[in-house]
Parts: C-alpha cells; sequence; structure tokens
C-alpha cells in the first residue's frame, strides 16, 4: 500500500467486503461444512460424534460405489463421444467453411443454447419414448414390428450428454483451430504424411489445449448434472447425483448425503487435476477457453 | 481451403452435415411443433393444428398457458431471482475485476485463485453444501435463541444465493477480460486533469464497460432462468419455471409445457440476437 493512499485503502475495503462476504459465505464455508457434517455420525439418542461411518457406509453399500464408478465412466464416454462429434465439426467451421456457411453454421451449433436444458431433455423424449416420434415412424415404416422403448437406455442418457454440452467442446476446439497455420499442414503433406499421420502430428498436439479445455468442462458438466440422466435415463440412470439428491430429500440423512457430495467433487476435482497435469496448463486458461 | 488437402467428398460430408444439423434441431423442432397439436398429449399422430395450448381456457376444456395460474406463478418467480441474480453477479463481478485489475494487495493471487473455484464445483454441490449450511445456521438459531430465520429455509433467498454462487464468478471474468484492455493511461490523464477517482470511473470506465457489463447482465439473467441443478434443491413451496416444468416432465406432460418451451427458446434467442449485435468484438 502506497503511503498517503486512506482513500485508495478504503476503496480496497469497500471492494473486498462484498466479494469475500460472496466467496467465503457462499463457497468456502459451505465447503468445510459439509465437509464436517460428512464426518459426523447421529447417534441412537440424536447425539453427533466425529467418525467415519458415512464413507463406511459408501464402500460397503454396493449400489453407491456402483453408482459412483458408473457415473465417472458414463461421464468419460459422454466426454469421449462429444469430442469426436466436436472435431470434426470444430475443424470444418474454422478451416472449411467460408463466409456465409461459416456464419450460418456458427448459428446452427449456438441455437440449442438458447433453450434450456429443460427443453432440450423434453424434445428428446418426445423423440424418443415408445409413444414419440422416432418409434412411432419405424413403425409405421414397417422396419420394427411393434414401436421401441428409445428411452430409459444408456445410450439415450448418452445421446442427451452430449447434446447439452457439444458447444462447450466445439468453442475452445475452433479456437485452436484457428491458430494452427495451414503451412504447417502442407508442409507435412509435401513431407510425404497422409490424412491421418497429420492429423496426429501436426493438428492434434497443436489443439492439445483446446482439447484439454473442452473435455475439462464437458466432463464437470457431465459428472454434475441430475436434469438429463434422471429425464432421459429414468429409474435406471442411477446418476450419483441423483442419489445425493435422494439422501438429503428423501432419506433425510444429510451426514450421509454430504459425505456423497464431497465424492463427487473429490471425482469432479480429480479428472480436472489430471487433465491439467496432462497438458500442463493453468485453471484459469482453461476456463477463458470457454 | 487448405489446397494441398485430399479432395474432399462431397456426397459423404454433405450427407454428414446433414445428420449433424437434424440432431442439433430434431429435439427442438419436435418439441415445437407439438406446442400445436390438437391433442391431450405431445405426441404423435399430427391431428391438426390449435392454439389452443396458449389460450385454452378451462370452459374449452384445456388450459393454455395464459390461464395456467400455477405456471405463469413460476415464471414470475424465475423472473424475480434472475433479476436479483443479474444484478447481484455484476455488480460483484465488478468489484471482483477491479480488485484483479487495478488494485495492489497482499494476497491477491489467492483471491484469484478462490474466484476460480465456484467454476469447478458441480453445481448440484454448490446447491447441497449452501442448504446443509443454511439449515444448519437457522436449527442453531431456533434452539439457542428461539428465533425463526426464515430466509435460510429453502426459498428464493436460497436460490438467489446459490446461483449468485457461481455467475458472478463468470462475471468477474467477463469483466476483468475487458478491464485488462482498458488502458490506465486514461485514468491517469483524467485525474491529471483533476478528476476524482469516482468521476475517473464514472466518465472513462464505466462508459467503456457498459456493453460488457450489460451482456454480463443478460447472460447471467438467461443462465439463472435455466438453472436447474444449482436450483432443485434450494427452492421451496415456490419453485421457479425450470424445476416446475421438471416437476410437470415427471408427471407426464401435457402440451402446455410445449408451449411455454418455445416461448422460451424465442424469448431467449431474441436476448441473445440483440446483446450479440451490442457486445463489441475483442
Amino acid at each position: 500500500m502506497k503511503a498517503g493512499s486512506g482513500g485508495r485503502y478504503l476503496g480496497l475495503v469497500l471492494l473486498l467486503a462484498p466479494v469475500l462476504v460472496w466467496l467465503l459465505g457462499l463457497i468456502v464455508i459451505p465447503q468445510v461444512d459439509l465437509a464436517y457434517q460428512s464426518l459426523q455420525e447421529r447417534g441412537s439418542s440424536g447425539e453427533r460424534a466425529l467418525s467415519l461411518a458415512q464413507y463406511r457406509g459408501f464402500f460397503e453399500e454396493s449400489q453407491y460405489w456402483r453408482s459412483y464408478l458408473r457415473t465417472a465412466l458414463m461421464s468419460l464416454l459422454a466426454t469421449a463421444c462429444t469430442l469426436l462429434i466436436a472435431f470434426p465439426v470444430a475443424w470444418h467451421v474454422a478451416k472449411v467453411a467460408r463466409g456465409r456457411v461459416r456464419l450460418w453454421m456458427m448459428v446452427a451449433l449456438l441455437v440449442p443454447f438458447w433453450a434450456s436444458e429443460t427443453v432440450r431433455s423434453l424434445g428428446w423424449m418426445l423423440l424418443l419414448r415408445e409413444s414419440g416420434v422416432l418409434p412411432q415412424w419405424l413403425a409405421a415404416a414397417g422396419l420394427v414390428a411393434e414401436a421401441p422403448e428409445l428411452l430409459y437406455h444408456d445410450a439415450t442418457i448418452l445421446t442427451g450428454l452430449v447434446y447439452t454440452s457439444l458447444l462447450f467442446m466445439v468453442v475452445p476446439l475452433i479456437g485452436v483451430f484457428e491458430t494452427l497455420d495451414d503451412a504447417l499442414l502442407e508442409a507435412s503433406y509435401d513431407l510425404g504424411g497422409n490424412r491421418w499421420s497429420t492429423l496426429w502430428h501436426i493438428v492434434v498436439p497443436h489443439a492439445a489445449p483446446g482439447i484439454a479445455a473442452g473435455c475439462i468442462v464437458v466432463f464437470m458438466l457431465a459428472v454434475g448434472n441430475y436434469l438429463t440422466p434422471t429425464l432421459l435415463g429414468g429409474n435406471s440412470a442411477h446418476w450419483f447425483t441423483e442419489v445425493i439428491y435422494d439422501q438429503f430429500i428423501v432419506r433425510s440423512n444429510w451426514e450421509q448425503g454430504a459425505a456423497f457430495g464431497l465424492l463427487l467433487l473429490v471425482l469432479s476435482s480429480a479428472v480436472v487435476w489430471v487433465a491439467l497435469a496432462l497438458t500442463g496448463q493453468r485453471l484459469g486458461q482453461v476456463l477463458r477457453r470457454t | 481451403m487448405i489446397p494441398s488437402l485430399e479432395p474432399p467428398r462431397p456426397v459423404l460430408g454433405s450427407v454428414l452435415l446433414g445428420a449433424f444439423l437434424l440432431f442439433l434441431f430434431a429435439p427442438l423442432l419436435v418439441v415445437a411443433v407439438f406446442a400445436f397439436n390438437d391433442a391431450g398429449y405431445p405426441a404423435p399422430p399430427w391431428r391438426g393444428f390449435v392454439l389452443d395450448w396458449f389460450i385454452g381456457n378451462a370452459a374449452r376444456g384445456r388450459v393454455g398457458l395464459l390461464q395456467d395460474e400455477a405456471l405463469l406463478g413460476s415464471i414470475a418467480t424465475s423472473a424475480v431471482v434472475a433479476l436479483w441474480v443479474a444484478t447481484l453477479s455484476v455488480t460483484l463481478g465488478t468489484a471482483a475485476a477491479w480488485l484483479l485489475e487495478r488494485m495492489h494487495f497482499a494476497g491477491k493471487s489467492l483471491l484469484a485463485a478462490l474466484l476460480l473455484v465456484p467454476l469447478v464445483i458441480p453445481g448440484v454441490i454448490l446447491g447441497v453444501s449452501l442448504l446443509s449450511l443454511a439449515s444448519g445456521i437457522a436449527q442453531v438459531a431456533d434452539e439457542r435463541w428461539g428465533l425463526d430465520l426464515d430466509f435460510l429455509r429453502p426459498g428464493l433467498p436460497l436460490v438467489i444465493c446459490g446461483q449468485v454462487s457461481f455467475m458472478a464468478a463468470i462475471a468477474t471474468l467477463t469483466i476483468a477480460a475487458r478491464l485488462k484492455r482498458l488502458d490506465p493511461g486514461l485514468e491517469e490523464a483524467a485525474r491529471d486533469l483533476g478528476a476524482g477517482p469516482w468521476t475517473g470511473f464514472r466518465t472513462i470506465v464505466l462508459p467503456y464497460l457498459r456493453p460488457t457489463l450489460v451482456a454480463s447482465a443478460v447472460v447471467a439473467f438467461l443462465m439463472s432462468f435455466e438453472n436447474f441443478n444449482t436450483t432443485l434443491l434450494l427452492s421451496g413451496s415456490d419453485p421457479p419455471l425450470t424445476v416446475f416444468l421438471y416437476g410437470r416432465m415427471r408427471e407426464g406432460a401435457t402440451p402446455v409445457v410445449n408451449a411455454v418451451s418455445l416461448l422460451l427458446m424465442l424469448a431467449s434467442a431474441l436476448a441473445a440476437v440483440l446483446t450479440r449485435r451490442r457486445t463489441p468484438r475483442p
């Protein structure tokens, strides 16, 4: 603090106070409290004691850790599928399409995000459920004997997750593709490279930061999602957020719910950390890309 | 076009592009189409075009959107929440951005790191932790001092807090990025010319930031309107629109849900187009 800057000091306090109230009151203290809650056990007469019972419960009850693993794996799978679809689309927008086509492709990518996730899920439900558009058409066209139920499958959940997070992958990918010098691609072909070797040795290394940024955000959104898995997966979703919600609302076992919440936070943070470490990036850069 | 790329295969390309566009638009299209179907449920077959799901009333046997009190109530709730969230997020975001870009103090790098934390915590966890803390405090206040702190129970104040907790961080990133590009020399010049810090802020910084502030507010408003994961646990007896719609969708929705969804899409598309036009290009 420079001398003679009393006004500046007051300004600092006035700005810092609300920001600290926000960050401490709404983020830090609730998370610490959640961790503390998860280490409590309620005795028969309602008294509380420190214990690891909630975490033991997670490992002993197979339905809990199964749901946890399932959510982690499905989210990874959803991230991979999103990358596979977003990659060519972003490439097309950044390197192939020009002028009006490019503009319209960008608009087309944005439109689903003008609808809320609730609306997007409703759309998939109307398309895929037994009485919905696609099964009825398949039956009417004589391709199947009876209209199939296309909701409530794992593939349905994946479709919904990919759909809902596509933009968060496409945007950072377009960003890195645009900074890729076309001369490098030319050089690769001149030196005898083909499509695949160019992709692997030139494009992917250059795009790594964007790929990582997109994957981090998409994975976080998938793992923490509640709406899409429950609506598109129904009772067979077994998504971990649903397990958490169930503990808080249905069973009123908040200590158990707190432990599950913390475990989800650990999963999400661990994957983010690994992805950052693998690509040598910092979190700030990643979040600014999307 | 990159000249030495192998020649593209136009037929395959068009088919793939078409399939991709179908993937993007089919879900939204069915939502829109079945808002006008003359049937009690949003499913084929098509029975004819009606506006019942917008303007129908009980006398006609179908309660349309405009007569559905509970639905309209939840839209009003969402609007109130979104206004608060937009105002608070942009205010906090501006304060935090200013701290990051224009102030020097001990612990600034810690603050910068802390500002990213809300963005990596899953929304459900933000809701759960806030609910748990608030209920804990409310319970202690009730048992020790006999105070009934109603605002700490699930309801709109908690929904607003939960949404602000991460949207203010998004606003901070956007506003800080814009502030970084403003030459501090301009503010110094204003002060050299005799302006106090407040006058300098008002005449130089605020006009420069205004488009970004407006855009951040619109984004926060729309995201608040559409937020589900954080809101679900924190909302009480008067749920905002998304939570209300979720309940209806689980029960088996009538096309009224399609009607309100269609209006939502159109409204946010309009808002997006309007702000895009006003946002300065970097």
